[in-house]
């Protein structure tokens, strides 16, 4: 019911697409440094654990370029990212929601004749399934180019051989997947949210409770349908 | 004028209402008083619709809101204005952004029309210089003023107030009384106050409605309320030793 409440036809089509793109501006821009530092990082670790695990001299060292460039693509940038995400953006919107209608400001909307759940979540929910694609990407590119420094810098993989490992044995395909993968994220980590925070009942003892269950069952669905994805879409 | 005809609501096994019917007159200040707990805060939710009433209807100048659709609703809703409790300003807009936010939804006015019927609003209300203010810069008497003007910034043909005066001084209240008293009288609206504050029910009650533990027990002129004979009502507006003193002198 409160997913059908959304698509009420809106009082104002230019306000609600203003709204879009200040919620892609609020949700991807307000997001960057934290996608940027953690798939920077993540890219690192992953190609120094997996030079340090690849210790077959059959196996050839620009295979951690594969490895790196694979895990990356298809499942630390859209999951972990999206978990990372789970919780800046789904506590925001959770409690940001969740104090609108403690303080009355939803009965506010509704009393003006204004669809209040349509013009809270919709929004958001449109400008994450716009937004997250263009973050994981970015996330993407850096996480590969810190995993491409750090085995560079600590000599645990040189240039040439995580570059040739990068080129190898590339399937577009796994892109797609990944992008299919943070559309779906990308609706969990603003509608659960902001259902708990939509739905608060209380104070402000309540909202900080709607906004942990918000990030809490997101962080939950998110894993539950990367399972769900991977076993329809690559099995 | 709103018509009230014999509406119930409960909560779970809870009866808060049952049977309260009322007529709220146009032009006139209409007072639901009673104290905390008894149902007052419940019937103005189920008059303005935030609340579904479980039995009854409620007539907005003959047309049954209680039967309407979400859509059906919308020009009804558009005719009201509401001053929330503590205002319910929204957070992120500036004080010029709140009071032209219903403007924005259901207007076709320019920038500078919304500008001009802001400012309008406001020093309506008595404001001036704050337009670019958040609402966490100014005060909670501001804030309420603030809400009037976003309430009556598209004329509305209903005034519904939550208890304007609560957390506010003597003077602050005073004025805010007054500002509701000359607003009604002005555009002829219909306004209902939802209060405990007997300041407000002997000062500018034209019609006072009494609830107690969900029902109406009376209903009469802040006249009517000294002579009262009705025991619930006299031990609720004459709670005070103040009050007590005043209905002896009268």
């Amino acid at each position: 019911m409160f997913i059908k409440s959304l698509f009420y036809k809106p009082e104002k089509f230019s306000i609600y697409v203003r709204q879009v793109f200040r919620e892609m501006v609020n949700l991807g821009i307000g997001s960057l440094w934290l996608v940027a530092l953690t798939s920077a990082f993540m890219g690192a670790v992953i190609t120094i654990q997996s030079a340090y695990n690849l210790v077959n001299p059959m196996v050839p060292l620009w295979a951690v370029g594969i490895v790196a460039r694979d895990s990356i693509i298809i499942e630390f940038s859209p999951t972990i990212i999206m978990l990372v995400l789970a919780g800046k953006v789904g506590s925001n919107i959770a409690s940001e929601i969740g104090t609108m209608r403690v303080t009355e400001q939803i009965d506010a909307l509704e009393i003006m004749g204004i669809n209040s759940s349509g013009y809270l979540v919709l929004p958001k929910i449109i400008a994450a399934i716009i937004i997250c694609p263009v973050v994981v990407i970015v996330s993407m590119i850096i996480g590969i180019t810190g995993g491409w420094i750090a085995g560079d810098l600590s000599g645990v993989v040189p240039s040439a051989d995580y570059l040739k490992g990068l080129q190898n044995q590339f399937l577009p395909f796994n892109v797609t997947f990944a992008m299919i993968k943070t559309v779906v994220f990308a609706f969990i980590i603003t509608s659960v949210p902001a259902y708990h925070g939509y739905y608060t009942n209380g104070g402000a003892l309540e909202v900080g409770q709607s906004s942990t269950k918000g990030v809490v069952n997101s962080s939950i669905l998110i894993l539950i349908f990367d399972y769900i994805l991977t076993q329809l879409i690559l099995a | 004028m709103i018509e009230v005809d014999n509406i119930s609501k409960q909560f779970g096994d809870k009866k808060v209402l049952e049977d309260v019917s009322c007529v709220f007159e146009q032009g006139k200040i209409n007072l639901i008083i009673g104290g905390s707990g008894q149902g007052k805060t419940v019937l103005m939710k189920c008059v303005v619709g935030l609340f579904e009433v479980d039995k009854g209807r409620v007539l907005y100048d003959g047309r049954n809101f209680s039967e309407m659709s979400f859509g059906e609703r919308k020009p009804i809703r558009q005719e009201i204005g509401m001053l929330f409790q503590g205002g319910a300003l929204f957070d992120s807009l500036t004080v010029e952004q709140n009071v032209t936010f219903p403007l924005s939804m259901f207007t076709n006015m320019s920038v500078a029309e919304k500008r001009d019927r802001a400012n309008f609003c406001l020093q309506r209300v008595n404001l001036e210089n704050v337009n670019k203010l958040l609402p966490s810069a100014i005060s909670g008497g501001m804030k309420k003023r603030v809400a009037i003007a976003r309430a009556i910034a598209m004329n509305p043909k209903y005034l519904f107030c939550d208890e304007p005066n609560s957390g506010l001084d003597p003077k602050t209240s005073i004025l805010i009384d007054e500002l509701i008293k000359e607003i009604t009288e002005e555009y002829n609206i219909t306004t209902i106050i939802n209060t405990h504050d007997m300041n407000t029910v002997m000062s500018i009650g034209e019609k006072i409605i009494f609830i107690y533990k969900g029902k109406k027990y009376w209903e009469g002129s802040s006249d009517d309320i000294m002579h009262s004979q009705n025991q619930e009502l006299n031990d609720f507006v004459f709670a005070s030793r103040w009050m007590k003193a005043v209905k002896q002198h009268f």
